[in-house]
């Protein structure tokens, strides 16, 4: 039984699989089974049952989104399916390996997604720098087109699908799904007000479903080992297995495929050797740069999402940032609005002057110039740019981490304020 | 006459083989793969700037008359994007990780060493024209940070690299 369908042909000690290989292990069956008469539909119901969230970082169930879709006769002829591979996410780390050590499977899902949809054109919305994403993947698409897996007319089945490979030009805003389409379509990558939704009215005014790498990568097992199978893997309450990463300094940091509802303490302590020798566990960021910080004392709630959600937090990307005792938090965080900072589309003003501010807020801090009116003011930008606020979620994720930064890390910012200095520069 | 109008005048008087028959067969490539013209003005700036190493104004006008797109909108793009450099860049371009696991992991500090390697700081190119130092958002290889990207080629663990011999073989690399 196969209890890692993510990472089980990974191993970059030799090249990924190539199409034969790949499909010798088990590969487009899902296709396949396409091919033997399994109707969109039933994809649709097999995803919708698997209970397959998202793994982009928002966590929506990914059978519902599909089902949006509008399908039939009535509806527009052409959709679109894009891969968001747009990995930029502060601390994550994991489409990447996905990619780069068994690119058919993400080809492998995107051909079963497609067809569910019966989207005929699907893009491949690959960060830029991923260069060695974009030469295996590409490789691996000329592989299925040319054992005829990509193209007109699929295995008979009357089903046409291109794949068609798009490097970012880069920006963090196009995570999000709108404004990726907006990217795609060769506009700045402002988000688009919703409704309509991109299920809809998505690339070129047509439905479009956006998935996420990882996403897509748990379709081929679901298709072809069952929902049972699928929903046996997990731990938890949420079901399947999922990367999860561990970036800092831990003894081991890496990304490994585990159930969901591992405990967060056999990620750190098993897989991530615990921390480096003389340093003690601060806090973690739980699933990248836009969640809310998490304390040891969390370190037994499970790796799923309604544990997390319960800490105050959110799973999103799943790996973990450690803060670790000797690094300073007021540091930590201010690193991270700068990046927030940076990629604010400049779109809505909460969000385009907010967060520069609390940006320099944070090098006075840093400069020994920091205040207890400053602290005030960032109290009340955690509100001002806060969920709902704003035209997209990229400012609300800004004020995760410092919401909770300024909550659970209080004493540390009124050291800066006090010695006027920061207290772990030596 | 305004300067404005001299703009014009300057952007008419762009020679029609302006972009090269090599460009203009990717961009034509590129065509077909989207179904609105517009797509493929982002992508023409990242074949011409393949070619050419940056995104000059010259060049901005030339892909905006050669695929019908108003200029300023293609400006508009060309200016939002990270990585198409409206300025001259050196040979290799650097993109330095200075997002928070590269951070925790010393990158500062690293980035220091390379300041000094190559007498430059973020947004600087090198006296001899081989490099430019550009901060970039996380790279994705964070259990390897502190982490770069010099041209095509991720570098990773830089805080145990020797770096002089680093750039070394980008210098000595004449292709």
């Amino acid at each position: 039984m196969v209890t890692n369908p993510l990472t089980r042909n990974i191993d970059f000690s030799r090249q990924p699989l190539d199409l034969a290989a790949y499909e010798k292990s088990g590969g487009y069956l899902g296709l396949h089974a396409i091919a033997r008469g399994l109707e969109p539909a039933d994809v649709l119901d097999r995803v919708k049952e698997s209970g397959l969230k998202g793994r982009g970082g928002a966590g929506f169930p990914t059978g519902l989104k599909w089902s949006f879709v509008p399908m039939g006769e009535g509806a527009p002829q052409q959709k679109y399916f894009v891969v968001n591979a747009d990995e930029m996410e502060p601390g994550t780390f994991k489409d990447r390996l996905l990619m780069e050590g068994d690119p058919h499977l993400l080809i492998d899902g995107m051909i079963i997604a497609s067809y569910a949809i019966q989207a005929s054109k699907a893009y491949i919305f690959l960060r830029g720098e991923y260069t060695d994403s974009e030469r295996i993947l590409r490789k691996a698409l000329a592989e299925a087109y040319e054992r005829g897996y990509l193209g007109k007319n699929i295995l008979d089945t009357g089903f046409d699908l291109d794949i068609i490979m798009h490097t970012s030009a880069g920006r963090y805003i196009c995570g999000e799904e709108t404004a990726l389409l907006n990217a795609l379509e060769g506009k700045r990558a402002n988000p688009r007000a919703k409704p309509p939704f991109p299920q809809v009215s998505g690339l070129w005014g047509k439905p479009t479903i956006v998935n996420n790498v990882e996403t897509i990568c748990n379709l081929p097992g679901i298709l072809a080992w069952g929902i049972d199978w699928y929903r046996s893997l997990t731990k938890g309450n949420d079901h399947g297995t999922k990367l999860f990463g561990i970036s800092g300094k831990a003894r081991t940091p890496g990304c490994w495929e585990l159930p969901l509802g591992t405990p967060i303490r056999e990620l750190l302590e098993v897989y991530g050797g615990g921390m480096r020798d003389g340093l003690q566990l601060k806090g973690f960021l739980p699933g990248g740069g836009s969640t809310d910080f998490m304390l040891p004392e969390h370190l037994d709630l499970n790796l799923d999402y309604d544990d997390i959600a319960g800490a105050g937090s959110r799973l999103a990307t799943g790996t973990l940032i450690l803060l670790d005792d000797k690094t300073c938090p007021v540091g930590m965080i201010g690193n991270l609005m700068t990046f927030f900072s940076h990629e604010s589309c400049g779109y809505c003003t909460p969000c385009r002057d907010g967060l520069p501010w609390v940006d320099e807020i944070f090098r006075e801090f840093e400069r020994g110039n920091g205040t207890h009116k400053d602290l005030a003011i960032l109290e009340e930008h955690v509100d001002y740019m806060g969920p709902g606020k704003t035209f997209c979620a990229l400012a609300p994720g800004a004020t995760a981490p410092l919401g909770s930064g300024l909550r659970y890390f209080r004493e540390d910012f009124e050291r800066h304020i006090t010695e006027q200095r920061c207290p772990y520069k030596h | 006459m305004s300067t404005m109008s001299g703009q014009v005048i300057a952007s008419t008087a762009l020679p029609s083989d302006y972009l090269s028959d090599e460009e203009i067969a990717e961009i034509e490539h590129e065509r077909t793969l989207y179904p609105d013209t517009r797509a493929v003005g982002l992508e023409a700036l990242k074949i011409v700037q393949k070619q050419r190493g940056w995104v000059s104004d010259e060049s901005l006008l030339a892909v905006a008359e050669y695929l019908g797109l108003p200029v300023a909108e293609l400006e508009g793009v060309a200016t939002f994007f990270n990585l198409i450099y409206r300025r001259p860049v050196g040979k290799n371009v650097i993109l330095y990780c200075n997002s928070v696991s590269c951070w925790i992991m010393g990158c500062d500090q690293v980035r220091e060493k390379v300041s000094e390697e190559l007498g430059i700081e973020f947004g600087e190119t090198s006296e001899d024209g081989e490099f430019t130092l550009i901060p970039v958002p996380c790279l994705g290889d964070c259990d390897r940070a502190p982490v770069m990207m010099v041209g095509p080629d991720l570098h990773r663990n830089l805080d145990r690299q020797d770096l002089g011999e680093l750039f070394s073989r980008y210098r000595n690399n004449q292709d």
